[in-house]
């Protein structure tokens, strides 16, 4: 149906879009790449010439750069665990017939709308302050000693607060799709006998295996970059540091520049291998 | 008896759902509250949940010791410019893909999304280069220019996705009847993409609002929105939760309101119009 003339105008149309990213692309990637085989220190002589692979090998063979990676996957694993199986629930629960539903998903949706330094400074000093803290004041109420929170269970911590920001945004997306299950599908289940359990794993979870590639692709696109939430709570001690804020520190607080570019095309990297094995999915996905 | 189950199933969700919703919203609601408290009643043991000396000092002391103006007005542009400029790129790439698809359509798409996984840390000392170079660091043009392209795959990717749903025949039909191309733009296209159009620009404004990296490590004193504005709290002096709060309830509340008028819109454009 498309004409060699509308081909070529389609070609126009996209040109601004596909350009500007490819440059937004390669750009920074060429200079990342460029500045990772250099010794370049700004605060301390500056450029100070080639040297091969060595920042390479000394990212790599420093003592944070695996636990960093591990910390990484644990809090996207963690958080899209969390937010995946409480999504679902929620979502069935706020498909049920109820009074105010209007209301109750406006107080669900809200976390997605608080920017993450507002809810890392929140979370960190109103609730999980060890001393003035919300959570600090009902361990104590029932006898309990207050919990270091940032110190002592830092990933869960952060894990947690992580959730409740994605929470909204999985439990919405996996909402829509069980609006759209077929009802005589279920209630014809129902009257042949399948038992509840048999019917949620055998009909709703299907259905919703489509939604869950969404919200897991776009939460791990998100998820891979969170900074802010470290970046407040804990700037990365007690075990939180991860791949992003490594490098982070790398560049910006010991103003290695050369070391931190080669972390940068580790985190590359890590990132284009999940983006392949998530792509591979989605692109599957979105055939059907 | 059917009905008396129902009703009984109704009060049970209704108690369940209502539960969960408030314990989800909670930390909104206890910064809001402890925004009006004073600073001795906002750590007090026993915590007072409303009988307190509702006061609005927190919010004087919060707009004397920051120009917060200058930061609401800096997040308003950097979120605003970078979504309408985003837009006004994304429109043309995903309507030709949406009408004129090839075979390449699908990679192209998959393309522009992956570089979305591009860890933002490990260019930020390029960009940083670049910026000084170009004297755009710690300017609202640098920072709406960098956040557009960040947003620039999502945008496309839920313009695309409405836009299919526009069914050809209707353009067809259009052209039948003798409709110029200037009528099947204005009258027939545009009408049916503005919904589509919307929920992308809600949502890529509530992004690029909260969108804390960039706006963290490029910006100073002149272009520093909102988020900037906030983490400056995070290192505390003496009493300050309801400094604290006062501060982030302004900080979320233009956007918090925002989402709640334009909810509906909004869901549609979560889902990226890819969940039915």
């Amino acid at each position: 149906m498309a004409t060699q003339h509308s081909r070529s105008a389609a070609r126009i149309m996209m040109a601004p879009a596909v350009v500007l990213l490819l440059g937004w692309m390669l750009v920074p990637l060429t200079m990342t790449l460029y500045f990772s085989f250099k010794k370049y220190l700004p605060l301390r002589g500056g450029d100070l010439g080639w040297t091969g692979f060595d920042n390479y090998v000394r990212f790599v063979t420093s003592s944070a750069f695996w636990p960093s990676v591990i910390t990484t996957l644990v809090i996207v694993g963690g958080v899209l665990v969390i937010t995946v199986i409480l999504g679902i629930l929620l979502a069935i629960l706020l498909n049920q017939p109820m009074w105010g539903q209007g209301i109750v998903r406006i107080l669900v949706i809200s976390p997605f709308f608080v920017m993450p330094t507002v809810s890392a400074l929140v979370w960190k000093n109103m609730f999980m302050d060890p001393v003035n803290g919300l959570f600090a004041h009902l361990w104590k109420f029932f006898g309990a000693t207050p919990v270091e929170w940032l110190s002592d269970v830092s990933m869960g911590s952060i894990v947690m607060i992580v959730s409740w920001q994605w929470l909204p945004f999985a439990t919405l997306i996996l909402l829509t799709a069980i609006q759209s299950l077929d009802r005589e599908q279920l209630e014809a289940a129902e009257m042949d006998g399948a038992p509840p359990l048999k019917r949620f794993a055998f009909i709703t979870v299907p259905h919703l295996s489509r939604a869950v590639t969404i919200v897991i692709l776009i939460q791990t696109i998100f998820l891979l970059a969170i900074f802010a939430e470290i970046f407040v709570t804990t700037g990365g001690a007690f075990g939180t540091r991860t791949l992003t804020y490594l490098i982070y520190q790398r560049v910006l607080e010991s103003q290695n520049v050369g070391l931190g570019s080669a972390g940068g095309v580790y985190a590359i990297i890590l990132a284009n291998i999940i983006a392949l094995f998530l792509m591979r999915i989605v692109g599957k996905n979105l055939d059907a | 008896m059917a009905r008396a189950i129902t009703t009984q199933r109704k009060i049970i969700n209704t108690t369940a759902a209502w539960t969960i919703g408030l314990l989800i919203f909670f930390p909104i609601l206890w910064t809001i509250l402890t925004s009006f408290k004073t600073e001795a009643q906002a750590i007090s043991d026993p915590p007072v949940f409303l009988a307190f000396d509702w006061t609005l000092e927190n919010y004087g002391v919060v707009l004397e010791r920051s120009n917060y103006g200058r930061f609401l007005w800096n997040s308003i542009i950097i979120a605003g410019g970078s979504t309408i400029l985003g837009i006004l790129i994304a429109v043309p790439a995903a309507w030709s893909m949406a009408f004129v698809p090839s075979k390449r359509t699908k990679d192209i798409l998959l393309w522009m999304l992956s570089t979305k996984m591009l860890p933002a840390v490990g260019v930020l000392y390029p960009i940083y280069l670049l910026f000084i170079k170009l004297g755009i660091l710690d300017t609202r043009t640098g920072l709406v220019i960098v956040i557009m392209l960040m947003n620039l795959p999502i945008i496309v990717w839920m313009l695309y996705t409405y836009f299919k749903e526009i069914p050809g025949e209707i353009l067809e039909a259009a052209r039948m009847d003798g409709a110029t191309l200037k009528e099947e733009v204005l009258h027939i296209l545009t009408p049916m993409a503005i919904p589509g159009i919307a929920s992308t620009l809600l949502l890529n404004f509530i992004l690029a609002w909260n969108e804390a990296f960039w706006t963290l490590n490029l910006t100073a004193a002149k272009a520093a929105p909102l988020t900037a504005f906030i983490a400056s709290y995070s290192s505390p002096e003496g009493l300050f939760y309801a400094k604290l709060s006062a501060a982030s309830t302004m900080a979320i509340a233009p956007i918090l309101v925002l989402g709640w008028f334009s909810q509906k819109q909004l869901v549609s454009g979560l889902t990226f119009g890819a969940v039915k």
